[in-house]
């Protein structure tokens, strides 16, 4: 029996010992945010921006790092001073909210909450601080709150692009598509692809599939999970494969490498950020410019300006788009941007939801 | 000294003994980082705030019942590392029923919780029916079923799910205003209010103290844990006891959830908290499996995690160095009573050498 209880109790401590590790690499990142709360660059400003990044922080190569360039960029041009925190994984719903509350109450305004998963304790917190001014991305449920600005994107738009894209350059007339999470979010993504890729050609095959589904988000930081799912659809007879997976997108470059297909990467221009080993078969990507969201709501904070409500950051004003970086979709550049055109000009009108 | 005091103080040493080292070795961590140690300590040591009084109060309730659940388990020599799956299938089972509202008001609460419990029992019974039928190990077949659980309610959730317009969270419906528990507050301030659960909480501690202690159950519980041949020889039909140490088990597992479910979110989506059921492990061996022990676990574990939210907005330094501080302390808590245990022993074999001394001296004097 005490054997049992000491191998009970290596466990346990195993186990919060791999928390730790965990976090302990979280850690070098969050030191930066630590030094980030100086005044940088030329002009100085006594405006203290506080960032609530979701789970990852800065540093996660991903949606969290985008929304920190923004504020890079912000704090650097108009002075601003900066304080970071990120969300903890498996945190209560009473820490996001604490979070929040912590930064109005130590004279953080704008405190900007980057993820839907701040949308409720912000729905809360900017109740209690009606003085202080918070923006939110990727979320319009609180888009009535005078204090609260929604910062939100028009995926669909820029997936429709590269779904175009796709089909242009597809040998097989068959394409795939890997999402991370299967959340009204990611599926924006799909529907936008599917739009784009059947405008080019109706009668194209295009694979779906979801790497986990909510609450369980270990899609979005799965490679091996990626890459399995993407051979599936290279094996099945597509030779282009788009990811809207975050950290799993790397598996889908793998299993595109080794397939010899291509893929198509998402949020940033991942041909600039992925290893050189897989850097070729990256086609385009599907930016979602989170950065640009954040700096633009920066600005105007800077010239005293405190926005509300929802802005959506579409085509039109470059919140999304596509990369053209190596070259490989340069002869279908004039296509796409006459697509582009038509969904500006409202011509083609972009589902956000998957029709199947 | 009376032998009394001299237990008493041993006991007490232990845990003191415990969080000082864990303090003294986050500190040196903390050294080592180069971050700093007094900024850290004066921000998590200090007093909380009214909301935040109630934040520590409102998780702890939740981490105990967890806490509780695994040291049922314990208790009987079960490591059920499945409480995790257990409260977040019951837990979602509990969201869809009360969101459904067949029955009125507080019925409606009632019938969920009840359906809570027995979905979490059942979800351990699973484990224990193996164990007790197949001698499969609970360590194993807890964990795969904690994965089962994740992708079970992943796929039930979609199709119960409902949204909310302009939000990207989806989740089960909301449970009616009529079938919430109500939360007590005890101050003016936002957020000063403790969740209605929370006398549940209490309750299951109670219940838990008097089955053990007080109850024919209890007994045979703890006698199979000690020893299962002399259980057996007693009399006690152990595949039975495992069963029903897993049911019973599972279904205070199933209880983990309620006070988030009824108290704060209304629903379960995919914000609903997660790990729940680990932190439960740590706090079960944190506080010995005794009711009033894991009481005081779950809270210091709820200090911690609430003082410890401010500190990278504050003090610039991650709130991660907490995660360190509670390993350390499961850690030196073993230790730690390892070692006043043995000195608990040496001690006593001091003083039963003293007594034969003094005795062979007195016969010594008698044949003289």
């Amino acid at each position: 029996m005490r054997r049992n209880k000491k191998l009970a109790s290596i466990f346990a401590v195993s186990i919060l010992a791999l928390g730790a590790t965990a976090c302990g690499g979280d850690d070098g990142g969050s030191d930066n945010a630590g030094d980030g709360a100086s005044s940088g660059g030329g002009a100085s400003s006594d405006v203290k921006v506080g960032m609530a990044y979701d789970v990852g922080g800065r540093g996660d190569q991903s949606f969290n790092d985008s929304a920190a360039a923004g504020l890079d960029k912000a704090t650097d041009e108009f002075g601003f001073e900066s304080q970071e925190s990120e969300a903890t994984d498996g945190e209560a719903e009473s820490a996001r909210e604490e979070r929040l509350v912590t930064f109005a109450e130590a004279g953080y305004d704008p405190v900007i909450a980057v993820g839907f998963a701040y949308a409720e304790a912000l729905g809360k917190v900017s109740e209690q601080y009606p003085d202080t001014h918070f923006a939110i991305i990727d979320d319009s449920s609180l888009a009535d709150s005078p204090n609260v600005a929604s910062l939100t994107f028009a995926e669909e738009q820029g997936s429709f692009l590269v779904g175009a894209a796709a089909a242009l350059k597809t040998e097989a007339d068959h394409i795939g598509f890997v999402g991370g999470v299967e959340t009204p979010l990611i599926q924006k993504f799909q529907a936008g692809y599917e739009a784009g890729a059947q405008a080019v050609n109706p009668d194209i095959t295009i694979d779906v599939t979801y790497l986990s589904q909510p609450p369980d988000f270990s899609g979005f930081g799965d490679p091996a999970k990626g890459k399995t799912a993407a051979e599936g659809m290279f094996d099945g007879g597509a030779d282009i494969v788009y990811h809207a997976a975050g950290g799993s997108g790397g598996g889908v470059f793998e299993a595109a490498s080794e397939a010899g297909g291509k893929a198509i990467g998402v949020d940033s221009d991942q041909y600039e950020t992925a290893d050189d080993s897989v850097k070729d078969v990256i086609m385009t990507s599907m930016l979602k410019n989170v950065d640009v969201a954040v700096y633009e709501y920066l600005s105007k904070v800077a010239d005293g300006d405190f926005p509300a409500g929802q802005t959506t950051y579409d085509l039109a004003v470059d919140g999304v788009g596509y990369s053209t970086s190596g070259g490989q979709i340069d002869d279908i550049v004039d296509q796409l941007d006459d697509y582009k055109q038509q969904i500006i000009d409202g011509d083609i009108t972009v589902p956000t939801e998957p029709t199947s | 000294m009376t032998p009394r005091m001299t237990k008493l103080l041993l006991g007490l040493s232990a845990p003191v003994l415990a969080l000082v080292a864990a303090f003294a070795i986050t500190s040196l961590v903390l050294l080592i980082a180069g971050d700093p140690v007094g900024g850290v300590w004066g921000e998590i040591l200090s007093v909380p705030e009214g909301r935040n009084i109630a934040n520590i109060v409102n998780s702890a309730s939740v981490l105990y019942l967890s806490g509780i659940a695994v040291a049922i388990g314990f208790r009987m020599n079960l490591f059920n590392i499945g409480v995790d799956g257990q409260y977040r299938v019951a837990a979602f089972t509990a969201a869809v029923v009360a969101g459904e509202a067949w029955l009125p008001g507080y019925l409606n609460t009632v019938l969920a919780i009840v359906c809570a419990m027995a979905v979490g029992a059942l979800w351990a019974g699973i484990a224990g029916v193996l164990r007790a039928t197949r001698g499969v190990s609970e360590v194993i077949s807890t964990i795969m079923l904690n994965f089962i659980a994740t992708s079970l309610v992943a796929f039930l959730l979609r199709k119960a799910a409902v949204r909310e317009e302009g939000s990207n969270n989806i989740g089960t419906k909301e449970i009616p205003e009529g079938s919430r528990i109500p939360s007590f507050s005890f101050g003016d301030g936002p957020g000063q209010e403790i969740y209605g659960f929370v006398v549940i909480a209490v309750l299951v501690g109670v219940l838990y103290w008097f089955l053990l202690g007080s109850t024919r159950f209890g007994f045979d519980l703890r006698a199979t844990g000690r020893s299962t041949t002399a259980a057996v020889a007693s009399g006690i039909s152990v595949t039975k006891m495992v069963v029903a140490a897993m049911l019973l088990s599972g279904a205070v597992a199933g209880l983990v959830g309620m006070p988030l479910l009824f108290g704060e979110s209304y629903t379960y989506g995919s914000t609903f908290q997660s790990g729940l059921g680990f932190a439960g492990i740590a706090i079960a061996l944190l506080g010995r499996n005794h009711p009033v022990g894991v009481a005081i676990g779950a809270l210091l574990f709820a200090f911690l995690n609430e003082q410890s939210n401010p500190l990278q907005i504050l003090v610039g330094v991650s709130p991660d160095i907490v995660a360190i501080t509670q390993g350390v302390i499961v850690l030196t808590v073993v230790v730690s009573y390892e070692l006043v245990r043995r000195y608990g022993v040496r001690l006593e074999q001091q003083s039963v050498a003293r007594a034969l001394e003094s005795e062979r001296a007195q016969r010594e004097e008698v044949t003289a």
